[in-house]
């Protein structure tokens, strides 16, 4: 019986060994180690032997089924582990295959440079005013201190739909359509849109484009205020290391009235192209509002005061992105406006 | 304005400071200097000769050898092209080594087998504009006066060693359309003192007034002068006014017409002369025209006049339009002898009216429109007399023959210093701002802690407390000025909700793969009211630049059609834009156009192409339908929406909706028709345009949490065969009604039409799913409730399949 033991126990090792995969495995299991197979019969048959041997056979079967398992358990893993490799091997890809992309659009660059300002605005405490494109003659320019007449309509030839309405030729309107909504109190907006001029289209100008203007209204508010106001825009917009400067200019709604350099972003103020070697670009026109527009409003100009600011839209966003000519801002094609997608900085 | 340095020095002292320093100062504290102009341009080796004698070239018809003195005993030849050279002339000649602008280098050279040892040469050649060169010498060489020495300097001599600084003026410092204007501002900026002209001259015994009456009857003219010149000899001007003019950029005529222009730059002040023998009625009478009038102006061009125009006449016809243009009756000419001053102060408006409507904008007519200095308009018609009588010879009769009601007191203006600092956010002392005021020339006084100011006539602008504010603040120097934030604000900044929605918007447009156009607003007549579910009355221009840009529309689409159209054409296998802008429908009962803010898309060509894993997708409607709904999703509207069928012009009557929020049309989506895509040249498009301030005015509830079921679904399938044109909306509508309160969800899982179906239907299957938050439900249960579902189909006549 020993000897039939250690036979079976030479089989099974055997087979086990030849296993090339976990189902023939699993056979070698079942026919040595199963309820049916020789060991258990062996097993069945011990009652057979006398007394004094049963003990010793039953530790010997036990050997030899524990030394079967554990080879089996060795083999098993052996095998499982082979399985997962081919499978990874198998299942292996070229990962420098272009993935699907989703499709993604973006905002056009002339909303992109609006909404950073309004955020910047916003983030001052400003609010955000809008209105009409088509206007009256009278938000347009009498309120703003441009009677009719005044020589200083010619500086924007203007579309007239009617002696007494037209297309905006700024946002200024929604200055005063907010100053007599606001009967007297404060006031600190900020008005994007677009608005309209006379002009042929060509490289630098553009019949439509938009502009972004600033109206601060207050008991003492100051020039300091609004010099530092734009020295905060002007480092969102362009970096941190611009410096601004200030020169006198004319606009009939602020007096006294500026213009608006800064520093030259590309050659730091050394002089290039961009800023026709003069190492400063001018950016905008600003001013403290002049008095015959706060009192047509209804403000006292005695008691408040207050600044404004224009920025044409256009021009931060070709100086910003180096952009040429101003007509790709309302061509839309699409190879210009998916450029504007990635992020900054 | 053109202000040559070399004229400026006659009134102020600028020595010792270089051009680009001036230039740098000037713009720095007012006046914008657009460019400095060098009028030299690098030009060498160019001098004064004497053309000694003139031949005909013997080989060339239209050239001249000439033999020209340069020099003490130097003579040379040169060969001459200009009709006008002549033996006897002073001229200009680049001698070789020359350079003359425009890179042209003079050497020795032979022009048809004849040596030329240089050139002599025309002003344009010298590089001054052709339009102010003297028309006598316009076509040829320039001449120099007679006593002009060879081999002396041209270059001087015609006033080139100058450098003129170009002026970009805004309409307020029209103080500075003249010399001695940029002279006090000059003066101001630099601490300096202003030289005027003196004027003195004699007189004979005659009076003026014995030549000449002068009567008024406009208020448009307060006032008007007359003087009364003699014996003048009409002459080429002296060379230093011809240089001065041609550096303003005025072309000279003769001494008179050179002395008014050279008074107008110098004062701003715009004079006229008449020949008084022309004028026939020793009489001038200053009126508004009658209807229909004409006059004949010096460009001889016949104009007819409106009531409201001023005129100058005779007292019988107009000879002049007021501060406009003269008249070729009375124009001075070579032989005219006794000249008609007049210096007048015009009603800027007036003028402005006038010069554009007869489209006559001119040196003199800018000027009275911007209004000129009241106190300067006698004086320059005594600097005309004081000129007319040393460079043209005239004999000035006594007196000045005027009409004046010209009110010419100073504007006084009040001001306190803490006014000025606080408006600044400054701190300068009351010693810098008089000294500032001081520098300006401004009549100053400070009493009581308040200035008291009186600012000269020639500082029209200078009117209020901010205009004080303007001057210290521009010649402190603005960079002086601190940098501070507001003060005291009480409002929180912020997005309104529509702000924040209208941003929510483009993201979600965005997210789906659409680039943001922004399109034009103006459009043609013919595109305003296309892509509309109902078109409205359209805005249009007065004056439309072109048909194309004429009139406001109504849809963002007609653009973002042709958009798509210009990208296809460029070889885009793929468009998807999105604009948000405003239509303009209709009138209000303030006369202007209602105005809706839009959101619009454009989806045209290839919508997925993931190419080597052979993944190919052409839009179709659904996409943009699933666009929209996206967007109603985010904005949590998506329960309150239906699509309807509609018709619209320019989109395919199979394939368009009305879009309804709350049962109201909102917006439109369809494909574009077929005759449109041939037109514009695109494959299968599909569009959609919402009223954006309709539908992000919707008001939603409050976002509150829904708890996530604990107990399963059951689902039941159901497929109906229905005729082809019955939408499954409305199916889908039954089974919601029909359906318990257990039902939760209804999707449509397949549709077909084909061999299999019976011709003219189609087969709809919908999976319904039912669910209780609260429990498992039992078959029964579900059994009953889908049994109510089949029963309202079956009684709305559909065929279970
Ligand atoms: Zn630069």
């Amino acid at each position: 019986m020993e000897q039939q033991l250690k036979q079976l126990e030479q089989e099974a090792l055997a087979k086990l060994q030849a296993a090339s995969n976990l189902k023939e495995l699993n056979d070698v299991r079942v026919a040595y180690l199963g309820k049916k197979g020789p060991i258990t019969d062996l097993l069945k048959g011990m009652g057979k032997l006398s007394p004094e041997e049963r003990p010793k056979m039953g530790a010997l079967v036990n050997t030899v089924r524990e030394n079967v398992t554990a080879q089996l358990e060795e083999k098993v893993a052996v095998l499982e582990e082979q399985a997962i490799y081919e499978q990874l091997e198998k299942e292996s890809i070229d990962l420098t295959l272009p993935g699907r992309k989703v499709r993604q659009g973006n905002r056009h660059p002339l909303t992109r440079v609006i909404e950073e300002i309004e955020d910047l605005f916003v983030s001052m405490g400003y609010e955000i005013a809008e209105g009409p494109e088509v206007e009256k003659d009278y938000y347009n320019f009498e309120a703003l201190n441009l009677p009719k007449g005044h020589p200083a309509r010619d500086m924007q030839d203007t579309f007239y739909i009617t002696e007494e309405t037209l297309l905006r030729t700024h946002t200024s309107p929604v200055q005063a359509r907010t100053m007599e909504l606001k009967k007297g109190e404060p006031i600190r907006i900020i008005c994007p849109g677009k608005v309209f001029r006379r002009d042929n289209d060509d490289a630098t100008h553009s019949h439509q484009f938009m502009q972004i203007e600033g109206l601060v209204i207050g008991e003492n508010i100051r020039m300091s205020d609004l010099k530092g106001t734009l020295d905060a825009l002007a480092k969102k917009m362009f970096g941190d290391d611009r410096e601004i400067r200030l020169r006198p200019s004319f606009f009939p709604f602020t007096e006294p009235s500026v213009e608006m350099d800064i520093s030259c972003f590309k050659c730091g103020g050394n002089g290039c192209n961009v800023c026709k070697h003069t190492g400063w670009i001018e950016i905008l026109g600003a001013g403290m509002v002049h008095p015959n527009v706060l009192e047509m409003a209804g403000y006292d100009s005695k008691k408040v005061s207050g600044f404004a600011f224009g920025i044409g839209a256009e021009r931060i966003a070709m100086l910003k992105y180096g952009v040429d000519d101003i007509r790709h801002f309302y061509t839309n094609d699409s190879r210009f406006l998916s450029q504007f997608h990635r992020t900054e900085r | 304005m053109l202000v040559s340095l070399n004229w400026l020095k006659q009134y102020v002292d600028i020595d010792g400071i270089a051009a680009e320093e001036l230039a740098e100062k000037i713009t720095r504290s007012g006046i914008e200097v657009d460019a400095v102009i060098d009028r030299s341009k690098g030009m060498t080796n160019v001098v004064v000769g004497h053309v000694v004698s003139k031949e005909k070239h013997p080989d060339a018809d239209k050239l001249n050898v000439c033999q020209v003195e340069v020099g003490e005993g130097d003579i040379r030849q040169i060969i001459c092209g200009a009709p006008n050279v002549a033996a006897g002339q002073k001229v200009i000649v680049a001698l070789p080594g020359a350079r003359l602008p425009g890179g042209v280098k003079i050497k020795k050279a032979k022009m048809r087998g004849q040596e030329s040892n240089g050139m002599i040469c025309s002003l344009q050649e010298l590089g001054v504009e052709g339009r102010v060169v003297p028309k006598k010498y316009a076509e040829g060489i320039y001449v120099l006066p007679e006593d002009t020495v060879p081999g002396s300097d041209a270059l001087e001599l015609i006033g080139l060693r100058d450098t003129v600084l170009e002026l970009g003026l805004t309409p307020n410092r029209s103080d500075a359309l003249s010399m001695l204007g940029v002279a006090y501002e000059v003066a101001a900026i630099l601490s300096k003192e202003v030289k005027l002209p003196e004027i003195a001259y004699n007189t004979i015994s005659e009076k003026a007034e014995d030549y000449i009456k002068v009567r008024v009857e406009a208020k448009e003219n307060p006032l008007y002068a007359a003087k009364v010149v003699k014996n003048v000899k009409i002459a080429e001007s002296p060379l230093w006014l011809q240089q001065y003019l041609m550096a303003a950029g005025v072309r000279p005529h003769n001494n008179v017409v050179d002395i008014t222009n050279y008074i107008l730059m110098e004062y701003g002040q715009p004079l006229h002369a008449f020949d008084y023998d022309a004028l026939k009625t020793n009489e001038i009478l200053v009126r508004l025209a009658s209807e229909g009038e004409t006059i004949v102006t010096l460009d001889d061009q016949e104009r007819t006049l409106k009531a409201h125009n001023l005129v100058i006449t005779n007292g019988q016809e107009p000879v002049a339009i007021a501060g406009v243009m003269g008249g070729a009756n009375s124009e001075v000419t070579t032989d005219t002898t006794t000249v008609v001053i007049e210096a007048a102060y015009f009603d800027g408006f007036s003028v402005r009216r006038t010069s554009k409507e007869l489209g006559l904008r001119s040196d003199s007519s800018a000027r009275f429109e911007k209004g000129v200095d009241p106190n300067r308009v006698l004086i320059a018609g005594e600097r005309a007399a004081q000129l007319l009588a040393e460079l043209a010879g005239g004999e000035v009769l006594e007196g000045t023959v005027a009409v004046d009601d010209l009110d010419k007191s100073p504007a006084r203006v009040v001001v306190s210093p803490d006014f000025i600092n606080n408006r600044l956010g400054m701190k300068i002392s009351l010693e810098e701002m008089l000294s500032i005021l001081n520098r300006l020339q401004f009549d100053v006084e400070a009493a009581n802690g308040l200035l008291i100011i009186d600012a000269p006539t020639r500082r029209q602008d200078i009117k209020i407390e901010e205009d004080i504010v303007e001057e210290i603040a521009r010649l402190y120097g603005y960079d002086e000025i601190p940098m501070t934030l507001p003060e005291g604000n009480e409002q929180i900044g912020g997005l309104t909700p529509y702000q924040e929605k209208r941003r929510i918007a483009r993201n979600v447009m965005e997210g789906a793969g659409l680039l943001q156009a922004v399109t034009y607003s103006l459009t043609s007549d013919e595109l305003a009211q296309k892509f509309t579910l109902k078109a409205e009355d359209t805005t249009r221009l007065l004056m439309p630049m072109s048909e194309e840009r004429s009139t406001l529309r109504q849809s963002l689409l007609p653009h973002l059609v042709e958009a798509a159209s210009y990208n296809i054409a460029r070889k885009a296998d793929s468009v998807a834009l999105y604009e948000i802008g405003s239509v303009f429908l209709g009138k209000t009962e303030e006369e202007l156009p209602f105005e809706e803010e839009h959101l619009a898309l454009i989806v045209s060509g290839k919508w997925v192409d993931h190419a080597w894993q052979g993944e190919k997708l052409s839009v179709d409607f659904f996409i943009a339908k699933g666009i929209i709904e996206s967007l109603f999703e985010k904005l949590g509207l998506t329960d309150r929406v239906s699509f309807e069928k509609a018709s619209v012009d320019g989109l395919h009557p199979g394939q368009t909706a009305a879009i309804l929020l709350d049962g109201e049309k909102v917006g439109l989506i369809g494909g574009l028709h077929p005759t449109e895509r041939k037109r514009y040249d695109l494959k299968e498009t599909f569009v959609a345009e919402l009223n954006l301030n309709a539908v992000l005015a919707a008001q939603v509830e409050e976002l509150v949490y829904v708890s996530v079921p604990r107990f399963p679904a059951i689902t039941r399938d159901i497929a109906l065969e229905l005729d082809r044109s019955k939408p499954a909306g409305e199916i889908i509508e039954i089974i919601r009604n029909a359906g318990t309160k257990l039902l939760k969800e209804v999707k449509v899982f397949d549709v077909y039409e084909g061999d299999k179906m019976e011709a003219g239907k189609k087969s709809v299957a919908f999976s319904l799913t039912y669910f209780d938050p609260e429990r498992t439900l039992t078959d029964e249960e579900v059994v009953s409730a889908h049994n109510k579902v089949l029963k309202a189909l079956t009684e709305a006549g559909a065929e279970l399949r």
